[in-house]
């Protein structure tokens, strides 16, 4: 579904992804970990489009995803949860769950996914009225994610989406993730919390400085030595 | 899910809407009488209250709005004044018709905003302020030393002799006679300055609830989460640029049209200041606030102008402090005050208070 072939990123004379090369297959979870500052979140915010990386391409459906703008990726079918949430804060839970169908025409359609998201998060029922900004963190990445969910995506690019959060919120929001992913979702992953990743997922690459060294199904990864000591921390 | 709607009508008792607005009407025709009781001074001056309201309404859309803060918004005002200037004055021995100039400065306003608004598109806050208060500079210099080597702007001394608003041949500038009743010149602007003024504050509302408005908020309050939403966030504000500058480009031209006379003097740095400052003393993004703004900041300094002299002799019996020192000193205060016991605006949206008093806790 998703092909990415030599991506390289780089700011200012320093190359923070090195051309790497990886794929997430229709219907799977992929997790993509690495120490802070590995360069995962640059591949991410390559891929949708919010940097313009200085070479490789990026494959989706057969479709070269680096000619589009970043507001036309929504209409393709991929949606991004960006990093440290980023919801609207001066909107109420629902104008930001709307705001997510911003593409979207068909008022019936939107109406009813409404209220299947919120049928997934009942949290965000109660808060509907809530402005944004005064939610809890927990439930601000949940509206992130609702709202990514509002655009219909077929392709769901995850930012970090633990990251900053008590753990019990961490394992509130995984259990979300998954509840996503067992109904068809093609999800990305990036996360920093490389054991809750590669534990819902089925494969995962690790990246570091700006390289993927490494490559498996996610159950090996958590047994692998090197994963174990460098990310794990055994 | 509506029962939050807390949008109350305002001006409007009991169950009957139009005895409001009938209400409002008749204030409104009222107006330019009541001023004209105090001479014609009054008069122009609840024209340039108005005026003010159409600019701080178009700012109200860029700032307000789509949250781009824009120190040079004189700019547009100043290029609708000087077409209108150089296409309906001997300057040039042009006399082209308002209802061309009007709408060609509109649109060469619209222009200049995309003009500020692309290279600008990637800055915020700060730094956004800087480019477009140079830009406001860079056009009123421009005014002032475009009379050489070819004289388009006569420079310092300005464009004088202006035509005034004409309709066949009934002038804006003279007095006419009408059922009986008299209208003087200031008087006849007065009612087409209310006109579009009422143009603007229905373009504002019923930009703020639609799709562009929405997506102007979510800009403002999160590029990048607006960019994961598909919305084209480059031609979403250079909308707002261009929509904002078309409406100063029309009050650049009436305010020409009016005074007779334009010099690049009034289009200086404390104009957009100005207009800025009754955005956010109003109360950004909600309309009744900002005319607020506007009616205050333009009535104010006059009531000031003319109410310090008698007062000081009647508390002091003669004059102590030079009234226009005073004048500005009191005016600055009130800012401070204003912003200082209501941060956000005289009259904020009821969700701007919302929020205001959430952030507090």
């Amino acid at each position: 579904m998703l092909e990415v072939n030599g991506l390289r990123v780089s700011y200012g004379g320093i190359q923070a992804v090195r051309g790497i090369t990886f794929h997430v297959n229709e219907g799977e979870m992929v997790a993509l970990i690495g120490a802070n500052g590995a360069g995962k979140s640059s591949t991410l915010r390559a891929l949708s489009r919010l940097l313009d990386p200085i070479g490789g391409s990026v494959r989706y459906r057969g479709k070269e995803l680096l000619a589009l703008p970043p507001h036309r990726l929504v209409g393709e079918g991929i949606a991004l949860v960006p990093e440290g949430r980023g919801v609207f804060p001066r909107m109420s839970s629902l104008e930001n769950l709307r705001m997510g169908a911003y593409a979207r025409n068909n008022k019936t359609e939107i109406e009813n996914d409404l209220e299947q998201v919120l049928v997934h998060f009942p949290r965000l029922k109660e808060r509907a009225q809530q402005l944004a900004g005064t939610l809890s963190g927990g439930e601000q990445q949940m509206l992130a994610i609702g709202r990514a969910m509002m655009s219909k995506p077929r392709l769901l690019l995850l930012d970090e989406p633990s990251m900053g959060l008590a753990p019990i919120m961490v394992q509130k929001i995984f259990e979300v993730i998954c509840a996503v992913a067992s109904e068809g979702m093609t999800i990305l992953l990036v996360e920093q919390n490389a054991k809750l990743a590669l534990e819902v997922s089925q494969r995962g690459y690790v990246m570091e400085s700006g390289e993927i060294t490494l490559t498996n199904e996610s159950k090996a990864l958590l047994t692998d030595p090197k994963v174990r000591a460098s990310y794990l921390g055994e | 899910m509506n029962g939050h709607l807390k949008r109350r009508p305002v001006l409007i008792p009991g169950q009957r809407p139009w005895l409001g607005f009938l209400l409002l009407a008749a204030v409104l025709v009222a107006v330019p009488f009541v001023a004209a009781l105090g001479g014609q001074a009054w008069v122009r001056i609840a024209n340039f209250s108005i005026l003010y309201i159409f600019l701080a309404l178009g700012l109200n859309i860029v700032v307000g709005y789509a949250g781009l803060l824009d120190l040079g918004y004189v700019a547009f005002y100043a290029v609708g004044a000087y077409t209108y200037a150089l296409l309906a004055s001997p300057h040039f021995g042009i006399h082209l018709p308002f209802w061309v100039i009007l709408p060609l400065g509109a649109g060469l306003a619209c222009i200049f905003g995309v003009l500020l608004g692309a290279p600008t598109l990637k800055l915020r806050g700060d730094y956004l302020a800087i480019v477009t208060l140079g830009f406001g500079e860079i056009v009123r210099i421009f005014m002032n030393n475009l009379n050489a080597p070819i004289n388009v702007t006569n420079g310092a001394q300005g464009i004088t002799l202006i035509d005034p608003i004409r309709i066949g041949d009934f002038s804006f500038a003279q007095t006419s006679t009408f059922l009986g009743v008299s209208f003087s010149g200031p008087q006849k602007y007065y009612f087409l300055l209310v006109a579009l003024a009422l143009l603007v504050i229905v373009v504002n509302m019923r930009l703020q609830d639609s799709r562009i408005g929405r997506a102007w908020q979510a800009i403002r309050e999160d590029e990048v989460a607006a960019k994961a939403c598909g919305i084209n966030t480059r031609n979403i504000k250079l909308l707002a640029f261009a929509m904002g500058a078309s409406f100063g480009g029309i009050a650049g031209g009436v305010f020409s049209a009016m005074q007779g006379f334009v010099s690049p003097e009034s289009f200086s740095l404390m104009e957009s200041i100005t207009i800025l400052a009754m955005v956010v003393l109003g109360g950004m993004g909600h309309i009744p606030g900002v005319i607020l703004g506007a009616v205050l900041l333009t009535g104010l300094p006059e009531a000031l102008r003319y109410g310090i002299e008698p007062l000081q002799r009647g508390l002091f019996g003669r004059m102590i402090i030079d009234p226009e020192s005073l004048r500005m000193l009191i005016f600055g205060l009130a800012l401070v005050l204003v912003m200082r016991f209501r941060p956000a605006g005289l009259w904020p949206s009821s969700q701007r208070r919302r929020e205001l008093a959430e952030s507090a806790d």
